[in-house]
C-alpha cells in the first residue's frame, strides 16, 4: 500500500465487482435459460430467473426420452478422448523428441529441430482442406485417430520440454551413466519425475485446448457416434430460424464448458504456471 | 549441458513419432496447398489445370479477398485493443486491492477454458434480436439491434464474445507484470507527490511496455486463427461478408464454395502471415531474454 486513499480502494472493488459481473452475466443467463421449458422463450422475452425445468431439462438431454437414447453422453465420452488423446499424444511425442535434442548429439540433429519449428507457422485452419484431403485418402475420417492424431504434433511442447532439459545439471547425467543407467533408464528413474511439474502444467492447457477444438472435428466426422460435445452445439444452431430449442442449447453449452472451466478452477495455480511457461 | 549420451540410433528412434506426424499432418498438407494453388480444379474434382500464378492475382484483384483482409484487420485490432484496456483496467484495480486480488483472478480467469464456440454462443444469446436482454435494453434506449441483417453489429457481437474469451489472459498477465513492478519506485513517485493517475501514466505504463507489446502479438494471433468458431457459430461471415475474415474464406471457399485453387492460394499468403507473426514474436522474445 502506496498510500492511504479509501475512496479510491472502494472504487477498485466496485469496478471489480463489476468486471466480475459482466464477464459471469452470459453464463448466468445460459444457467437460467437451461431450466426452463422450450416455450419460455419468445419475441421481447427471455427468462431471468430459474424456473422449474431444470431436472427435466438435463434428465432428457443426458439420458434422452422414453424410447429415444441420448447421444449427449456419447459426445461427453468422445470429447474426452479426443482431449485425452490429444493431451497425452502432445506430452509424449514432445518429451521423446526435446529429450533426443537435449541429451543426444547426431547429424540432423538442426534441421529436426527446425521440421518441428515449422509447426508453429501452421496452425490447422490455415490450411484445413488439404490436411482434410490427407485424412480422407487415409481412411481416418470418422475415427478416433483422426480426430486426434493430427493435432498432437506441438513445437510448443518440445520448446517447453527442452527449455526444461536444459536447465538440468550434465552432472547428473555423468552420475547416472556411472550408476551404470542408459538412456532409457535414465529417461524413465531421472528426467520423468523431475519434470512432473512441468508435464502437470502443460496438462492443464493441453486439456482446454483438446476440449475445445471445433473447425476439426467439424470436419472429420459425418457419423453422429464420433461428434464431439463443443461442435454438436453448432449442429443444435442450424436449424430454421425461431425453431432454436434455446433451452437445451444451453444445456449443451453449459455441459461443453463445465470440464475445462473445472479444470481451470480446480488447478489455478498449474494453469497460470502452465500459461506462462508455454509462451516463453 | 555438455553431457551427452552416446547412442548413435537411439535419438532418431526418440524423434521418429514427432516427426512422422509433423511430415504427415503439417508438411504433406502445406505441400498439398502449395501445389493446389498453381491449378485450377473442376467443382467435381475430375479434372484440374496447371494455370500459373493465376490463382494469385485473381485474389489480389478481387474486391472480396480486399473486403476479407480489411474485415480481418477491423476484427483483430478491434479484440486486441478491447481486450488489453479491459484487462489492464482489472489488473491495474486488482493490483490496488489488497484483499480479495486473488480471488478476483479466480473469478475473471475462467472464460480462458470456454471454446470460442461456446463463447460465441453465449453472447449470441444476450444479444438475439427478438429476446436478447441486452438487444432489448438497446432498443429501449432506441438502437434497433439486429446481427443478422446489420453488418455492423456482427461485427460488434464477434468482437465482444471473442474479447470476452481474451480478457482471463491479458489480466493474468499484466497483473503480474504489474506485481513485478518495484514498489519502491511507485513510493518514490508518491512522495514526490504523483497522484495515481500521473504514476500509473508516467512509470507504471512505460515499465508494462514489453508486458503489453508480448500480448499485443499474441492477441493478434488469436484473433486471426482461433476465433473460427466464434464467427462460425454466430454470424457465419455473414450477414453478406461483414465478417468474413481471412481464416474464415480460406474454410468458406473451400468446403462451401469449393473452389480448391483459390483457397489453396488463400492458405499460402496466411501461411505468410503466420510465418512472419511468428518471427516478430521470436525476435521479441529473444530481446526479452537479453533483459
Amino acid at each position: 500500500m502506496i498510500e492511504n486513499r479509501p475512496w479510491l480502494t472502494g472504487f477498485s472493488h466496485l469496478i471489480l465487482v463489476l468486471g466480475v459481473l459482466v464477464v459471469a452475466l452470459p453464463v448466468w443467463v445460459a444457467i437460467v435459460a437451461s431450466t426452463h421449458p422450450a416455450n419460455a422463450f419468445g419475441v421481447g422475452h427471455i427468462p431471468m430467473w430459474f424456473g422449474d425445468q431444470a431436472f427435466a431439462n438435463w434428465h432428457q438431454m443426458l439420458i434422452g426420452k422414453e424410447g429415444q437414447a441420448s447421444h449427449m453422453l456419447r459426445m461427453t465420452l468422445n470429447s474426452l478422448i479426443m482431449a485425452l488423446g490429444i493431451t497425452f499424444g502432445k506430452i509424449a511425442i514432445s518429451l521423446l523428441s526435446a529429450y533426443a535434442i537435449v541429451f543426444f548429439r547426431f547429424p540432423f540433429r538442426g534441421l529436426a529441430f527446425w521440421v518441428i519449428f515449422f509447426t508453429l507457422m501452421l496452425p490447422v485452419e490455415v490450411r484445413i482442406v488439404p490436411t482434410y484431403e490427407v485424412i480422407a485418402n487415409l481412411n481416418l475420417l470418422n475415427s478416433y485417430t483422426g480426430l486426434t492424431l493430427p493435432l498432437i504434433a506441438s513445437a510448443t511442447a518440445t520448446f517447453l520440454f527442452r527449455q526444461c532439459f536444459m536447465s538440468i545439471p550434465g552432472e547428473l547425467v555423468e552420475a547416472a551413466r556411472i550408476d551404470g543407467a542408459g538412456p532409457i533408464r535414465f529417461f524413465f528413474d531421472i528426467l520423468l519425475p523431475m519434470s512432473r511439474t512441468n508435464i502437470a502444467a502443460l496438462f492443464v492447457i493441453l486439456f482446454i485446448y483438446g476440449w475445445n477444438q471445433y473447425l476439426w472435428p467439424l470436419i472429420v466426422t459425418t457419423d453422429d457416434a464420433y461428434y464431439t460435445l463443443v461442435m454438436s452445439v453448432k449442429r443444435m444452431l442450424s436449424v430454421p430460424d425461431g425453431d432454436i430449442e434455446w433451452n437445451k442449447v444451453m444445456v449443451s453449452t453449459l455441459l461443453a464448458m463445465i470440464p475445462p472451466v473445472l479444470v481451470v478452477i480446480g488447478m489455478q495455480k498449474l494453469f497460470v504456471k502452465g500459461l506462462v511457461d508455454a509462451e516463453k | 549441458m555438455s553431457v551427452y549420451f552416446p547412442q548413435k540410433f537411439l535419438p532418431y528412434l526418440l524423434l521418429l513419432p514427432q516427426l512422422a506426424v509433423t511430415a504427415i499432418f503439417f508438411l504433406w498438407p502445406a505441400g498439398q496447398a502449395v501445389e493446389q494453388a498453381f491449378y485450377q480444379e473442376d467443382a467435381f474434382g475430375l479434372s484440374r489445370d496447371f494455370v500459373g500464378l493465376d490463382n494469385f492475382t485473381e485474389l489480389f484483384t478481387s474486391p472480396e479477398y480486399f473486403a476479407s483482409l480489411k474485415t480481418t484487420m477491423v476484427f483483430s485490432f478491434s479484440v486486441a485493443f478491447l481486450g488489453l484496456a479491459v484487462a489492464l483496467w482489472l489488473a491495474v484495480m486488482a493490483d490496488r486491492v489488497i484483499r480479495g486480488a486473488m480471488v478476483y483472478q479466480t473469478l475473471l480467469i475462467w472464460p480462458y477454458a470456454v471454446a470460442p464456440a461456446l463463447a460465441g454462443v453465449l453472447w449470441w444469446i444476450l444479444f438475439d434480436p427478438s429476446m436478447g436482454p441486452v438487444a432489448l435494453l438497446l432498443e429501449s434506449i432506441g438502437i434497433d439491434w439486429n446481427h443478422f441483417i446489420n453488418g455492423d453489429q456482427a461485427m460488434i457481437l464477434v468482437v465482444i464474445s471473442a474479447t470476452w474469451k481474451q480478457i482471463s489472459y491479458n489480466f493474468l498477465f499484466f497483473l503480474a507484470g504489474l506485481q513485478a513492478i518495484p514498489r519502491s519506485l511507485i513510493e518514490a513517485a508518491a512522495i514526490d507527490g504523483a497522484g495515481p493517475t500521473k504514476r500509473f501514466w508516467d512509470i507504471v505504463f512505460p515499465l508494462l511496455s514489453p508486458t503489453t507489446f508480448f500480448l499485443l502479438v499474441v492477441n493478434l494471433v488469436y484473433a486471426f486463427f482461433e476465433t473460427f468458431g466464434v464467427i462460425d457459430a454466430t454470424t457465419q461471415g455473414g450477414p453478406g461478408q461483414s465478417t468474413t475474415t481471412m481464416v474464415y474464406k480460406v474454410f468458406n471457399d473451400g468446403f462451401v464454395g469449393l473452389d480448391l485453387g483459390s483457397s489453396a492460394a488463400q492458405s499460402v499468403v496466411l501461411m505468410v502471415i503466420v510465418g512472419l507473426m511468428t518471427v516478430v514474436q521470436f525476435r521479441y522474445i529473444e530481446r526479452k531474454v537479453q533483459y
